[in-house]
């Protein structure tokens, strides 16, 4: 994958035109030619960033600095300085106060972000994941002789509690802080979890670690339980993976017979065992207590909370659970120390996170990027912007259980303190980007239907809730909606978000609020008019849902 | 097998194990390298693969390691093969078919020459 260095927008609404936006696009191109850096920085149009009193405005990435009003006789002492010899050009900075709308989200993000970062990914697609030779030549299990031979538990849980990792299976909760919960309760017997049912559609970040480098959670999971005092593990994969079952099982397997799992590893106190547990196929078993629940052999039904694993966990113990992904930073962070860790992404998410990108662009596939990168970098630089014709309406994040991200917040760094200030989650990494082709009702009919099919029925705003939903949105789609259905729709989003029981029916209701607050005038013409403007919707007058 | 007791113990099997890496590609001509995560699975590496192995019997090709690796996250241009040959630098091959494999094999592998029309720019 061809990446650009360096990508730089040129603001081309209407006011912007009349100042001069055109040229100063075709001189920065004839500028940039003379410096031959055509292959290194892209140049692009975007009607969506300017703001009158700055217009025309420049923004250059990966350092994010804006620079605005531009004017032409500018423009080669801005190449020279930003893109040739790499430094900000102080001089023709937009001011700090001018960046509101569309672009201050960009005046949060600290520092240039370099461009794509492996740390999780950093042996996938390099070594052999059948080999452990292969796996020890790339630094393998370094990190693991470091902790048991050097480190005490402790030392441990402060070094990953000081890098700031916060869990990549969604929530981000601070890694560190929740090892240090399970250290700190006295038990007989405590547990391991790899969570790794990524059964979100769109998201396999996690099939991918799994098949590509299966020993780095093996790594991760014993250090895990090093650091809290536990001997043994599980690795509860999604039943559909069954090469990463198979890869994994290989993995343990070689491990055993190199000493690093078994009694004694590394000639210290420490034992550990790992199992591999095949999930049955349900969305509701990635939610942890339901995943618990699941490996002891009953119904995959979450449970009531509190009391939280980390007390009472597998079979009443206290239990660890971490996303691949978590663990997976793991070994690399105690290798290279927590310092070099947060030298990726932003001070409030540091580190990596790996996005799946699908939908309208050019390239799918995945990348892994420092947290804090927008995505609008994302679709511009990895995915090889939108297919031809198609302009970027919202993008699904984190497959169902995610947020919706309308345009207007494309600016906003995706790491977790920023989107939750936005009222967005970041989700599991799955970015589904849609066109302007994509009706917002359908899409959310398309999820609650996926909610409505997966919600294990225990608790009751979510079984009935989802139906509910799902029989609202059908009548919109069909022109059916009356005034009354948007606060319905409202009122079954914010009761799934108090009242259910787990994860699944809380993330249901998101799809419907996002459609409500960033699309209410897509979602008020199919209620008014009849209309769906994206001509997707039947709107036939009859609903086979709602009778 | 030993057991690894120690940091020690770790990094002799890890040399040992670079050596015996050291051997095969110095005395060997060619590495090749095919992807076999899901992703290229789906796109019909295991044929790939298999077609690899196959012209490498047929033509009674010697020194040639032949190894899978996970995906490399261009999931779009599998089945992915890579190519590393002597000391030259590393050439990434996608959307390589059986047909394209023997291609590759016998123009590049052998002769030297890089397939360009299958070549991804990383």
């Amino acid at each position: 994958m061809k990446n650009y260095r360096s990508m730089v927008l040129i603001s081309n609404d209407p006011h912007s035109m009349v100042q001069g936006a055109q040229e100063i696009f075709d001189c920065i191109k004839t500028e940039v030619k003379k410096y031959q850096l055509e292959d290194e920085v892209s140049i692009a149009m975007a009607s969506d960033i300017s703001r009158m009193d700055i217009a025309p405005v420049v923004v250059v990435y990966p350092e994010a600095v804006v620079y605005g009003p531009m004017k032409i006789e500018d423009v080669p002492f801005l190449v020279e300085e930003h893109l040739y010899k790499g430094r900000v050009a102080n001089r023709l900075q937009a001011p700090k106060k001018a960046l509101s709308g569309p672009i201050a989200w960009l005046s949060a993000r600290e520092g240039s972000l370099p461009a794509e970062q492996r740390i999780v990914l950093e042996r996938a697609g390099v070594i052999d994941p059948e080999s452990i030779d292969d796996y020890i030549i790339h630094d393998g299990y370094q990190a693991l002789g470091k902790a048991l031979g050097e480190m005490k538990p402790e030392d441990v849980i402060a070094t990953l509690k000081n890098s700031g990792l916060r869990g990549r299976g969604g929530a981000g909760f601070p890694t560190g802080l929740k090892w240090s919960f399970v250290a700190g309760v006295k038990s007989d017997k405590k547990y391991v979890v790899c969570n790794a049912d990524e059964s979100e559609p769109g998201t396999f970040k996690d099939r991918l670690i799994l098949e590509g480098d299966p020993h780095s959670i093996i790594e991760a999971m014993i250090i895990a339980g090093y650091a809290i005092g536990a001997d043994e593990g599980y690795i509860y994969v999604r039943g559909e993976y069954e090469l990463a079952q198979s890869r994994l099982k290989t993995a343990i397997q070689q491990a055993k017979e190199y000493g690093m799992l078994g009694k004694n590893i590394f000639g210290s106190a420490h034992s550990f065992e790992l199992h591999v547990h095949a999930g049955a196929g349900a969305y509701v078993c990635g939610e942890e207590t339901a995943l618990l629940e699941s490996i002891e052999g009953k119904r995959g039904e979450p449970r009531p909370r509190p009391p939280y694993p980390t007390t009472d966990g597998l079979w009443g113990k206290p239990t660890l659970i971490n996303n691949v992904e978590t663990l997976a930073n793991v070994p690399a962070i105690l290798r290279h120390g927590a310092d070099w860790f947060k030298t990726f992404g932003t001070p409030s998410s540091p580190g990596t996170k790996v996005y799946t990108i699908l939908g309208n662009v050019n390239k799918t596939g995945l990348v892994e990027v420092s947290m804090g990168i927008t995505l609008r970098e994302v679709i511009s630089i990895y995915a090889k912007g939108m297919k031809s014709g198609a302009t970027f309406k919202l993008a699904q994040t984190g497959g169902s259980s995610g947020s919706i991200i309308p345009a207007s917040l494309q600016d906003t760094p995706m790491d977790y303190d920023s989107y939750a200030k936005a009222g967005v989650s970041l989700g599991s990494g799955a970015l589904l980007i849609c066109s302007e082709e994509t009706c917002v009702i359908d899409l959310a009919k398309v999820l609650l239907q996926f909610f409505k099919f997966e919600s294990c029925g225990k608790c009751n705003p979510c079984r009935i809730g989802n139906i509910r939903a799902l029989q609202t949105l059908d009548r919109i789609s069909e022109g059916l909606g009356t005034a009354q259905d948007i606060e319905t729709l409202q009122s079954i989003s914010k009761n799934l978000y108090e009242m259910s029981n787990c994860g699944l029916g809380q993330t249901a209701g998101a799809p419907l609020k996002d459609i409500i607050n960033h699309f209410r005038a897509e979602v008020d013409a199919h209620i008014k008019l009849k209309v769906c403007p994206a001509g997707v919707c039947a709107m036939s007058g009859q609903s086979n849902l709602y009778k | 097998m030993n057991k690894i007791k120690s940091l020690d113990d770790l990094k002799r099997v890890r040399e040992e194990a670079l050596e015996k890496r050291s051997k095969t590609t110095v005395t060997g001509k060619a590495h090749i390298i095919v992807g076999m995560g899901t992703c290229g699975i789906a796109a019909g590496a295991r044929e790939t693969m298999k077609a690899v192995l196959d012209t490498i019997e047929a033509e009674k090709m010697e020194g040639i390691l032949v190894t899978q690796t996970g995906c490399i996250g261009l999931c779009e241009q599998e089945p992915i093969l890579q190519v590393v040959r002597g000391d030259e630098e590393q050439v990434t091959y996608g959307k390589v078919n059986p047909d394209v494999a023997k291609r590759i094999l016998k123009e590049h592998v052998v002769e030297g020459k890089v397939v360009k029309e299958f070549v991804v720019n990383l």
